[in-house]
């Protein structure tokens, strides 16, 4: 059907009109086909790499001295990302949890690290100091990470290997024995 | 058993789609015209079907059947009867069922009126409008089945999105489909003559009043839209350069930049590919805009939830578009005609540089709603553009647009001389230059205002003028005033009621510039008997007051009196309104017209309300009445243009009726 | 009359360079205007300013909810949408002009947040295309107008034209015009 347009007659003066038609056909549609496989992206799930991030902590949080931090610095270890905010209802629920699993993990190979999701920064602190919270936490700049890790509500949390790989997700707040469950066995295999 | 007759009834349609598709096209190829016939009555046939469907689903949600997952999604049992009608269109599965409750609608209506008169064209153009079909009813049936049941039957409905329980809603939706879907004839019309090789105007003069029709719907759809954002949106706007709006906006755009090109097509036999082109643009832009909201690859304040149907949409858009740009450029030679322009100052030079300006302002709404995507497709981040950059990069094409509004029609075919388009021009541009200065004398001081304002008023004085002058021209010959006139519309209502929709547009243009360019805010807690001054209002808080309103609604409401100027004319009652189901809030504005402004007040409810105490945001718009006057007249202007024509249809029905004698 | 012609041609000439330049310094004024006009914030050194209301309202209008859809701060009705209309508010006590409040919320959530994209990097390209789009599209239009255009030769052949009709025969002109379609 379209061999009749790629080999136009050479007689005939190049008509700028139809190219200016099929080049924008074209690029719309790759456009459009490009914003699909987008949208129709979703989380990264149990068994797939985890995107990479850069975090920056917020004041007073750090990771081994320093104030920003990449997945790659924390591989080795097991990392347990959670999505969180201050405006969120149910991240309050684990928010206790979490520090408390923390502090119990914290020198076996086990990093938390909280990324507060479209948040405003007086009232993240606020948030972590009502809950004493002392793993690294970090603003979402940009929505970035968010972004990167698909996620379509706070809390989410991901739990990622020591080399990399997703192992759990879990929306909505986290149970502890799921938590501490799936901690151990990470460590039984990489220890 | 309702249910099952619905969806039953969908089905055949999808069958007898299909069935036409392959007769209309069997037909075509061994040149048989029963199968053509029978092709046409069943594509007629999913008219009747489509109605029994949508009347069943309309039936599920009238008797609450809540195991119908659609009816569970957007009804309730204390919705309101009327409420529950529009819910038919209240979400994706069912507003998708009503759009090929609409396309049947058009095609049946098509397919019957055209069927003696372009014989030519209606293999191709059953085959088109079929596939057409096809893609949406097999989206019905198989993909977002409105008939589709729940596992569990609940007790009661979610109820219809409050953003959309709005008289308003009745009409919107209905309006804007008419207008996005009446543009598949014109299209049919045109892809079937660039099938057929029939390159002459029978495509043009066939859809016509078509084309005419559904950018009637779309003006509809667009100022209603409008209407009810101002009316329930509670932002003191109408128009937000929103991704669903914008998508209404732009077939609009093509369609007027069509609507008056076509006229060079019809006097002067030029520009016949362009023609082509632009209703091309404009059903894909119908087609395209349709896929990009509901596919979820823009997001939107409207956007529908996200489904499956985004790579089946992008597999029909795909489809569609090389399809049309296939033959659009196959067939470009044989558009060419040799004609040439007399004169840059003639009217058909005019026409274009409408369409220029239009096209341009096209382009770059365009590029603006698709800003987010590009900014993700290059450097990984969404971008977004917002009204102020629109406004801006829109509002001098606009007013030169207004500018070219009022000198076109002094235009004349093939050529118009400068000195006497000058000499035309010359008081109306003086007369405007005084408004504008009395204006500037009455303190306004906004630039950009007052060229509109110039643009505005010298557009309205030259379109008046053509009235007048038209009207005069007639009692020269001895008729009274309002008989020359009324005689002057009867006698060319496609001209009159073209410049109707001037002045209607002009109007809306007083009011844009109005409400745009001079706009008052301000907010502020009172305390019963506490005033606040806005321009030359002030307000005082009498009393608020909380009670149950019906459904689940829980209702704040202020008492407010109004005084102007120090007199008190009015009592208004803005109120909050509180789903307290779902959790949802709504601000209902209330608000105080008159023909120079609308006082507008906002109960602002995430500030804290006290029995005694409350935060309001009050707008002055200036002139925005005049947006909805403007549109009236706009719509009046269209329905003189489109209204057929009595003395013509007549003439041709009988011809039809003897060659139905003669045929039988 | 040849002289006339003449006229008809260098007239719509002049009449198109016009509007091109006409336009250019239209777009220009629009965006430059605006930008001028903010600069000449006053800083007045760490003592708290009172904010009205309408102050925050005026740039919560144009800073975008960055999680609903299209909605600005200032109609978004959600506890964090509250939350960063109290940002904006302490941001202005402490004396920070409206950029910086831009900037801020650019910085935190992306430009995707503000309705003006900012007049740099790749949201530069909102600015430009426009800019750049309208004299271009008038150059290429206006080229394509004049090669339409039948040559003066053709023209004065031309007996099909019918000359400009004078005023006061309006009526005979309309009657034509409603004949001949």
């Amino acid at each position: 059907m379209m061999n009749e347009i790629e080999q136009p007659s050479p007689s005939k003066p190049i008509r700028w009109g139809n190219i200016v038609v099929w080049i924008s056909i074209v690029a719309l549609l790759g456009m459009a086909g490009w914003g699909l496989v987008q949208t129709s992206k979703t989380r990264p799930e149990a068994g797939q790499p985890a995107p990479d991030f850069t975090v920056q902590f917020l004041d007073g949080y750090q990771w081994e001295g320093r104030e920003t931090a990449t997945l790659d610095d924390f591989k080795g270890q097991v990392v347990v990302l959670n999505f969180w905010a201050s405006w969120c209802v149910e991240c309050r629920v684990e928010a206790d949890m979490f520090e408390a699993t923390w502090r119990k993990y914290a020198d076996r190979g086990v990093v938390f690290l909280g990324v507060a999701h479209v948040d405003v920064e007086p009232k993240s602190m606020e948030y972590l100091r009502e809950f004493n919270i002392t793993y690294p936490n970090a603003l979402d700049y940009g929505d970035r990470v968010s972004q990167d890790y698909e996620i379509t509500g706070v809390p989410e949390t991901f739990v990622i290997d020591q080399s990399g790989q997703v192992v759990y997700v879990q929306l909505g707040p986290m149970r502890e024995a799921t938590l501490t469950q799936t901690i151990e066995q990470l460590l039984a295999q990489g220890g | 058993m309702i249910v099952d007759i619905g969806y039953i009834s969908l089905l055949l349609a999808f069958l007898a789609a299909i069935y036409s598709a392959v007769a209309a096209w069997y037909g075509k190829s061994k040149n048989e015209e029963r199968w053509i016939e029978s092709a046409r009555n069943a594509t007629i046939a999913t008219l009747p079907l489509l109605l029994v469907s949508s009347a069943m689903l309309i039936a599920s949600i009238l008797r609450n059947d809540f195991s119908v997952e659609y009816v569970w999604r957007v009804s309730s049992i204390e919705m309101p009867t009327y409420l529950k009608y529009t819910a038919l269109w209240g979400g994706q599965a069912g507003s998708l069922l009503f759009w090929n409750l609409v396309l049947a609608v058009f095609t049946a209506v098509a397919m019957a009126n055209k069927w003696r008169s372009q014989k030519d064209l209606i293999p191709n153009a059953l085959i088109v409008i079929s596939l057409t079909q096809i893609f949406f009813l097999g989206i019905s049936a198989f993909v977002e089945n409105p008939f589709a049941r729940m596992e569990m039957v609940p007790a009661n409905g979610n109820g219809l999105n409050p953003l959309l329980r709005h008289p308003g809603m009745i009409i919107h939706p209905p309006m804007l489909y008419l207008g996005y879907i009446g543009f598949i004839i014109p299209y049919t019309f045109a892809m079937a003559a660039l099938m057929a090789g029939k390159l002459d105007d029978g495509w043009i003069k066939a859809t016509r009043r078509w084309t005419l029709t559904a950018w009637l719907f779309l003006s509809l759809g667009l100022i209603l839209g409008g209407r009810w954002a101002y009316d329930v949106l509670g932002w003191g706007g109408y128009w937000g350069w929103d991704p669903v709006e914008n998508a209404s906006l732009m077939p609009w755009l093509s369609g007027t930049a069509f609507l008056h090109s076509v006229m060079i097509q019809e006097k002067r036999q030029m520009f016949k590919w362009w023609n082509m082109v632009l209703i091309v643009i404009t059903y894909s832009l119908v087609v395209w805009g349709t896929f990009i909201v509901r596919s979820g690859v823009i997001s939107s304040v409207h956007s529908f939830a996200r489904s499956a149907i985004g790579p089946l949409f992008f597999g029909f858009v795909v489809i569609m578009l090389l399809f049309s740009a296939y033959w659009i450029t196959k067939r470009r030679d044989q558009l060419a005609t040799g004609n040439k322009l007399n004169s840059l100052l003639s009217r058909e030079a005019a026409f274009l540089y409408n369409n220029f300006l239009i096209i341009t302002i096209l382009v770059i709404v365009f590029f603006f709603t698709h800003y987010p995507m590009i900014s993700e497709l290059f450097i990984g981040e969404q971008g977004f553009v917002g009204p102020p950059v629109y406004e801006k990069a829109l509002a001098p094409l606009f007013t030169l647009l207004v500018i070219l509004m009022g000198i076109a029609p002094l235009t004349m075919w093939y050529r118009s001389s400068a000195k006497r388009l000058g000499i035309a021009m010359r008081w109306p541009a003086l007369a405007a230059l005084i408004i504008t200065i009395g204006l500037f004398a009455l303190g306004i001081r906004h630039w950009g205002a007052l060229l509109g304002l110039w643009a505005t008023a010298f557009a309205a004085i030259l379109t008046l003028l053509e009235f007048w002058k038209g009207t005069r021209a007639r009692m020269k010959k001895g008729e009274p005033v309002w008989t020359a006139f009324s005689r002057l519309m009867a006698r060319n209502r496609r001209r009159y009621g073209g410049y109707w929709i001037h002045m209607g547009v002009l109007m809306m243009a007083l009011g844009i510039i109005g409400i745009e360019s001079f706009q008052q805010e301000t907010q502020l807690r009172l305390e019963t008997g506490e005033r606040l001054t806005l321009g030359r209002y002030e307000m005082e808080l009498k009393g608020m007051e909380r009670y149950p309103g019906p459904d689940d609604l829980l209702i704040t409401e202020a008492t407010i009196n109004v005084y102007e100027n120090g007199k008190f004319v009015r009592t208004l009652l803005p109120r909050t309104e509180l789903y307290t189901r779902t959790g949802q809030p709504m601000t209902i504005p209330s608000i105080r017209s008159t023909i120079a402004d609308d006082f507008y007040v906002i109960l602002v409810n995430w500030e804290p309300t006290t029995a005694t105490a409350a935060t309001f945001r009050v707008f002055l718009n200036p002139l925005v009445n005049w947006v909805w006057a403007g549109g009236f007249v706009f719509i009046l202007g269209t329905l003189i243009a489109a209204w057929p024509d009595k003395k013509k249809e007549t003439v041709a029905s009988r011809a039809a009726q003897a060659a139905l004698g003669a045929a039988d | 009359m040849t002289s006339g012609r003449f006229y008809v041609s260098r007239f719509t000439h002049h009449v198109l360079r016009f509007m091109l330049y006409a336009l250019i310094g239209l777009l220009f004024f629009m965006v430059a205007l605006p930008a001028i006009a903010q600069d000449g914030s006053e800083n007045n050194g760490g003592l708290k300013k009172v904010v009205t209301d309408d102050e925050v309202n005026k740039i919560a209008r144009v800073v975008y909810c960055p999680v609903c859809e299209s909605t600005p701060l200032d109609v978004c009705q959600t506890q964090a949408c509250a939350d960063w209309r109290q940002i904006i508010r302490e941001m202005l006590e402490e004396g920070k002009t409206e950029q910086d409040v831009f900037d801020y919320f650019s910085n935190l959530y992306g430009p995707k947040v503000l309705a003006e994209p900012p007049r740099e990097g790749f949201s530069l390209l909102v600015w430009i295309v426009p800019l750049v789009l309208i004299p271009v599209g008038v150059v290429f239009f206006s080229r394509y107008m004049r090669n339409l255009r039948a040559d003066e030769a053709e023209v004065v052949t031309d007996t099909a034209v019918p000359p400009p009709t004078p005023a006061n025969d309006y009526l005979s002109q309309i009657e034509k015009e409603l004949e001949g379609k």
